[in-house]
């Protein structure tokens, strides 16, 4: 048993009593939307289901997925299954086109996704007497807001920074002794560079015990990366807008992928090109209906993030379902010479070039070539041009061994890729323009 | 050993980078005494000689610049027709290999220095300890 435990008896309840609680859930849940929400009455009736129809958790196969599109129906307000006056807030997602998804939560839902990050908090070992600097974007973004809420409700102290204004950043650090962080791996990484050039030893200066990092992907090498530049222990977390946020999936000390609570969300992988449902292990789309929320229930949402359950029991004590970090987006994926190439992999390959920095960008100008563009490491530039060649060579190599198609790598000088305070751009595809 | 300092800059082959460089060094009031510049398609790399090299070099630093120093040799030529043969003759009687070189004219029509790289800067010193050569100081050039 690791981490401490908000609500033990959920936490760690047996698998047929999850089982029993989610199928009751979901039979709520769908009638819930059926009766209350015209669209999804409408979907179901597509599809010759109703919720009578469910009688097992393999059932819910039949049923329609929910896509993004469907957030746009009668927008804002088409998927409401309450009436306006017992909505309390709304967050929005930045679409990459258009409009952004609205997503309502009731008083209900509020406390019931920061009883999530509470649970999750405490999870990874943090309590009262903990001070958390919440450096992610506080506003339409759910990511500080929600964690806001769970964090105080875990009895943490919280500083709630914002993103950006690095030097404040770090003041705050000093002056609180801020022990949690949370924010982005690529913001955490780049206040790691910040604090080597401003010559602060994370170690001796601060008092930092943990990083929870998420709203974008990362590697296990980048984990390990910040880990030992910030000295702290970085627990992945994941959320989406549409889920409420943070708080869906949040790893615990054993770490190796997170929990997601079902008792809150049911948990599907389905083949992201025929939606049919794989076997615990493979690796697919997450599929996510929430069980418990008023306001906006989703359900069969496609995330559009590819991961995959770990089918053995976590050594934490917790039955609740573990992922596999993010694998990839179903839509940052790029296909260049007809093989399917996720950024991450990509990533990872140049974790294991010191000689050249964290950001990198990679562009799609044709269809049978990609570019990637990284900056040197200047500490580790030796002046011989020889050198780098060299270096480029076995860059270029190293991602076609891993991707299998062979980049065009461009050195940079260091800072010349825009620095990422949110959500890094990492591709740049020229060929929809 | 008998070695100079060069200045190496990585620059991204673009408009304006070679002024950018030269900028710092204008600015800080630093002479620059020899220099090459050596390109692939996208990217090149900028050697400099200057009289004030550890001055220069923090200040690239400073500034954002990848920079490095190297050590390189610098021997004295004749500044007249088959100055620079005759001593890269010596050079390469000795089997050594110039990674790049520049030239620096320390008075015109005199004496001038071919300052050039290798990969084993203290064995090529070694190797043409016998050969009659003048080797430029690092104080020489400040």
């Amino acid at each position: 048993m690791e981490g401490n435990f908000f609500n033990p008896k959920i936490e760690t309840a047996s698998k047929d009593a999850l089982t029993n609680l989610k199928l009751r859930a979901l039979k709520k849940i769908l009638n819930y939307v059926y009766a209350r929400v015209p669209h999804y009455r409408k979907k179901f009736e597509e599809a010759k289901v109703t919720p009578k129809k469910l009688k097992s958790l393999d059932d819910l196969r039949h049923f329609p997925f929910t896509t993004k599109e469907d957030l746009y129906v009668d927008y804002p307000y088409g998927l409401l299954a309450v009436p306006k006056e017992r909505v309390v807030r709304v967050h929005t997602s930045s679409g990459t086109t258009g409009k952004p998804k609205a997503i309502f939560f009731s008083a209900k839902d509020i406390w019931a996704q920061a009883e999530l990050i509470a649970r999750s908090l405490l999870m990874s070992g943090a309590g009262p007497g903990d001070i958390l600097q919440n450096s992610m974007t506080y506003g339409l973004f759910t990511g500080a807001l929600v964690m806001h809420y769970g964090a105080e409700l875990a009895g943490l102290m919280v500083i709630p920074a914002g993103p950006g204004n690095t030097e404040r950043q770090i003041e705050l650090m000093r002056t609180f002794g801020t022990t949690c962080l949370h924010m982005t791996p690529s913001y955490a990484l780049y206040v790691a560079t910040v604090l080597q050039e401003k010559g602060i030893d994370p170690q001796k200066d601060l008092s930092l015990k943990r990083a929870y990092l998420g709203a974008e992907p990362y590697t296990e090498e980048t984990r390990q990366k910040i880990e030992r530049l910030l000295g702290v222990s970085v627990f992945n977390c994941y959320g989406l807008s549409e889920m409420g946020g943070p708080g869906v999936g949040f790893e615990c000390p054993v770490k190796k992928g997170f929990h997601v609570w079902e008792d809150a969300f049911l948990v599907e992988i389905v083949n992201p090109e025929t939606g049919e449902p794989l076997p615990p292990g493979e690796i697919g789309e997450l599929v996510l209906t929430t069980l418990r929320r008023e306001a906006m229930p989703l359900i069969r949402y496609r995330t559009r993030d590819l991961t995959r359950i770990i089918p053995e029991p976590c050594p934490c004590g917790r039955t609740h379902v573990k992922l596999d970090r993010i694998l990839g987006r179903a839509d940052d994926m790029f296909i260049v010479r007809g093989v399917n190439i996720f950024p991450q992999r990509i990533e990872a390959v140049l974790m294991r070039f010191p000689e050249v920095a964290q950001n990198y960008q990679i562009v799609l100008e044709g269809y049978d070539e990609f570019i990637v563009k990284v900056e040197l490491n200047r500490d580790l530039f030796d002046g011989r041009i020889e050198k780098l060649l060299v270096l480029r060579e076995r860059l270029e190599e190293a991602i076609r061994a891993e991707v299998l198609v062979r980049p065009k790598v461009e050195l940079l000088e260091p800072g010349s890729l825009p620095v990422s305070e949110g959500k890094a751009k990492r591709v740049i595809d020229k060929r929809s323009l | 050993m008998d070695y100079v300092e060069i200045l190496s800059l990585f620059a991204e082959n673009k408009p304006g980078r070679l002024e950018k460089i030269l900028q710092v060094l204008a600015e800080e009031g630093i002479n620059i005494l020899g220099f090459s510049i050596a390109s692939v398609k996208d990217f090149g790399v900028v050697k400099l000689l200057v009289d004030k090299p550890d001055l220069a070099y923090e200040r690239f630093r400073e500034r954002g610049f990848t920079v490095a120093k190297i050590k390189a040799l610098g021997v004295e030529l004749e500044d007249r027709p088959g100055g620079l043969y005759e001593v890269v003759k010596k050079i390469s009687s000795k089997n050594i290999n110039l990674e790049s070189g520049l030239v620096y004219v320390a008075e015109t029509r005199k004496r001038a220095y071919f300052v050039f790289e290798v990969e084993e800067v203290e064995k090529a010193w070694q190797a043409l300890q016998m050969e009659g050569l003048k080797f430029l100081k690092k104080e020489e050039i400040s």
